[in-house]
């Protein structure tokens, strides 16, 4: 066996990964938005210029600028070569470079992401591990309840809920817009609410196995304290599956938030994403799809390195 | 890395947060129509509204046309050429003066992308000594109110890059753009450089929130103070909020249905009428758009003045004689009840789209009223684009939308356009009326009033009669205001949220 770093060797994978994830995304998405039904034409112009001013002449002038009368292989190869200088292109539908509103977009996503995150971990760990001591136990059952319950609650239903709470009656937070970190706390809770409806049970049942686990008993006989026990091993192994879900949630929370982006008015690039498809906004969608694509890269490469921090065993060979 | 970018945003957001607060209350308005482009073909109509950017030609809540950055404007004896004079001292937000180059650089630019100028018979603009000059090939009197659309306001140059692509929003209004996040927020601040009476407002912003839900509820808060667009819910629970006072302004949109005249099932005048006699408005405007006064009883409603015929006698609902129209046309009910003529059963194709909520209801309320009468409607929700397309193709049956007539202060434009020779896009559809053609083209060449009523009134009685175009109900548009904001005017027209003209209550 040769001996490669095995930091180096996780980020040359990595690294390579992500040029092929951006090799396939982008022929994808284009072939995908190529199959669509409808007249990209006559879609973009709409996009553009709105029912009050788009007709037939306008969908003709949008087909010369862009070029859509060219045949598919040659607008694909196109995009390609300007992606090989790192050029995203131009939105079809704004005439906007796409790197600059994917850098917004991305931005504000990340921002609700992470506060979202945030809110999720600060509920969800000390709650899977109050249920997690005591399986069966008044905490562990009335947290099950609590987080189907969220759980059922579709997003949209949930964030209302919580501005005609927390900001038409007690007007402590404002309803929608981003003008302010007061304006992340809603939509954060809102999705935050219902990631930790799901990793507190996570949480739970990691501490569960491990608090079972042969180990933990060895730990015990050897003299360590109950305390020690705990921090030292229970909860670092049961962190393992816990980052990793972290991090799943992660990339769901960054594309998957449309109806709450809608609800909040956040522009984020799941809102960016659906109105680039409904707008047949080609270079805006292969952009995002690619950015995305690359962020998932990303969010695996963090989390392997968490989890090797973690976990000592995978540093050993 | 991104936990880095995070922390800028935040950083940016707070900055921006605190330049915000200036000495006044800044105005936030939410309203449906996102912003995402510095091109003025595509988002003029939002950056309009917001007084950024200005017209030549400026028009009250009446329309009544007033001067903007041009002061007067005058056509030739033969109709051919117009020159306007355009006001001097004038300032762009950057600092460059407004003059004759620059105003004419940006309406070649509108002239040449899709828009308004588009349609009207310009052969060439041109910069005069302090004046721009437009030659045509035929006389076109509503050219100035042409002049009054939000794809013709007038950007600077050093909003375009020099590849001529649009790349900021410059303007000569009494608000300068101080930040802009696409799609869905601008903010603004007053531009003390104003050739015109400084604003009492300083800053304001303006908030892009696509849901009905989401905007009332920023009404309530009290997070926005202007709100525009309400659901019929949201407006009947802000009507009892007490900070807040709505109304609701009559504009000149109609929802209306774009008959395929040529279809062989709907070529003749009677079954278009047989259509119309079978809906039953005033349950459409009751139950679903909830302003029952709004029934339409012609295409062109009260705002529109000139264009609405008071001697018109007002559009019916008769279900029996509908079906007498059709029974005439030799329909006969088969065995399921929808007609049949020549092993032909009466089924028809409605396009319609969900951008507006209120459409695919409507749409649904019709399957079932002309069910009534025997006739089986397929409703096709799609993108609105599809309606256009289908016009070319000429696959359109019937088609279901809303129709803005207020576009421009005078709509002589937008109707001939719908209603010119071979029809449009968004207009008539296989309907040959040539009189009425040559009547549109009249009523744009000259500004005789008396002549003009003389056409308008054949064209509008031809369109009660013979349906082309049949309308459904007309539009209140929705507002809810702060209560302590004075001197707010909603404009009918839609071409300005008046933040210049409005004032915090002292």
């Amino acid at each position: 066996m040769t001996q490669t770093n095995p930091f180096i060797a996780a980020l040359a994978q990595r690294g390579l990964q992500a040029v092929v994830v951006a090799l396939i995304v982008g022929i994808v998405s284009f072939a995908m938005m190529q199959a669509l039904p409808g007249d990209a034409a006559y879609r973009i112009a709409a996009g553009r210029y709105g029912y009050d001013m788009m007709d037939a002449a306008s969908a003709e002038l949008v087909r010369q600028e862009l070029g859509l009368d060219r045949p598919f292989w040659a607008q694909l190869l196109q995009w390609l070569g300007a992606l090989a200088t790192f050029d995203l292109g131009q939105s079809a539908v704004y005439g906007t470079p796409v790197i600059d509103e994917i850098a917004t977009q991305l931005g504000y996503s990340l921002l609700l992401a992470a506060g979202a995150v945030v809110v999720s971990v600060l509920i969800a760990v000390p709650m899977g591990i109050a249920a997690g001591l005591r399986p069966g136990g008044l905490v562990d059952r009335v947290s099950l309840g609590i987080s189907i319950l969220l759980r059922a609650i579709p997003a949209f239903a949930l964030g209302v809920v919580l501005v005609l709470i927390f900001a038409v009656q007690l007007k402590l937070f404002p309803v929608a817009g981003f003008r302010g970190p007061q304006h992340l706390i809603l939509p954060s809770l809102t999705l935050g609410l219902g990631l930790a409806a799901v990793s507190n049970r996570v949480v739970r049942d990691a501490v569960v196995e491990a608090m079972d686990a042969e180990w933990r008993l060895f730990a015990r006989t050897k003299g360590l304290s109950a305390r020690l026990t705990l921090v030292r091993h229970v909860l670092r192994n049961a962190s393992l599956p816990v980052v990793t879900y972290v991090g799943v949630q992660m990339a769901y929370l960054i594309e998957g938030v449309v109806i709450v982006e809608t609800v909040f008015a956040w522009p984020g690039i799941g809102h960016a994403l659906v109105h680039a498809i409904f707008g047949r906004d080609i270079a805006m969608v292969q952009g995002t799809a690619l950015a995305l694509g690359l962020i998932y890269v990303a969010l695996n490469l963090v989390i392997d390195l968490a989890c090797r921090a973690i976990d000592p065993r995978t540093r050993a060979t | 890395m991104h936990l880095r970018s995070s922390a800028a945003l935040v950083a940016a957001v707070f900055l921006s947060l605190s330049q915000a607060f200036a000495d006044t209350k800044p105005v936030t308005i939410a309203a449906p129509w996102e912003v995402a482009s510095y091109d003025v073909a595509v988002s003029g109509f939002a950056i309009q509204k917001l007084e950024i950017l200005e017209n030549l030609v400026d028009a009250d809540e009446n329309g009544v046309l007033e001067p903007g950055l041009a002061t007067e404007w005058a056509a030739s004896d033969d109709g051919l050429t117009w020159t306007f004079t355009l006001r001097k001292a004038v300032k762009f937000h950057d600092g460059t003066d407004f003059d004759a180059a620059s105003a004419a650089l940006a309406l070649r630019r509108a002239w040449q992308q899709p828009g308004i100028l588009e349609k009207a018979p310009i052969t060439a603009i041109e910069a005069g000594d302090g004046t721009v000059i437009f030659s045509l090939s035929t006389p076109f009197a509503a050219l100035p109110s042409l002049l009054a659309h939000a794809t013709t306001i007038i950007p600077a140059p050093a909003s375009f890059d020099t590849d001529g692509k649009p790349v900021a929003l410059i303007g000569t209004g009494p608000f300068a753009v101080e930040k802009f996040t696409p799609p869905q927020s601008i903010s603004v601040t007053r531009f003390e450089g104003y050739w015109g009476d400084a604003p009492e407002i300083e800053t304001a912003s303006y908030l892009a929130a696509g849901r009905a839900e989401t905007r009332a509820l920023l009404a309530e808060s009290g997070d926005a103070d202007i709100v525009f667009s309400l659901d019929p819910a949201g407006f009947s629970r802000l009507s009892a909020v007490d900070t807040v006072k709505t109304t609701a302004v009559p504009i000149p949109r109609v929802v209306t249905l774009k008959v395929n005249a040529a279809h062989p099932f709907l070529d003749d005048p009677r079954a278009r009428q047989a259509l119309s006699l079978a809906m039953n408005r005033k349950g459409i405007a009751t139950a679903i758009t909830r302003f029952p006064e709004s029934v339409a009883s012609q295409l062109f409603p009260p705002a529109l003045n000139m264009w609405h015929n008071t001697s018109l006698s007002p559009l019916k609902h008769d279900v029996e004689a509908a079906k007498a129209l059709l029974a005439e046309l030799g329909w006969a009910a088969g065995e399921d009840g929808i007609l049949v003529k020549d092993g032909d059963r009466f089924a028809v194709t409605l396009r319609t789209f969900p951008d507006r909520p209120e459409l695919p209801l409507i749409a649904a309320a019709l399957q079932d009223m002309w069910r009534e009468i025997g006739i089986e409607l397929t409703v096709d929700v799609n993108n609105y684009s599809m309606i256009p397309q289908g016009h070319q193709d000429g696959s359109l049956h019937l088609a279901l939308y809303a129709r803005n007539y207020g576009l421009t202060p005078d709509p002589v434009g937008t109707v001939l356009q719908d209603f010119g020779s071979a029809g449009g896009d968004w207009g008539a559809m296989g309907w040959d009326r040539p009189d009425v053609a040559e009547a549109l083209a009249r009523v744009a060449a000259t500004d005789d009033e008396a002549a003009r009523a003389a056409d308008i009134a054949l064209v509008t009685k031809a369109i009660q009669d013979e349906l082309p175009l049949i309308p459904v109900v007309w539009y209140q548009h929705t507002v809810s205001v702060a209560q302590d904001l004075e001197n707010v005017i909603i404009d009918p027209l839609q071409r300005s949220y008046g933040l210049s003209e409005m004032n915090w209550a002292k």
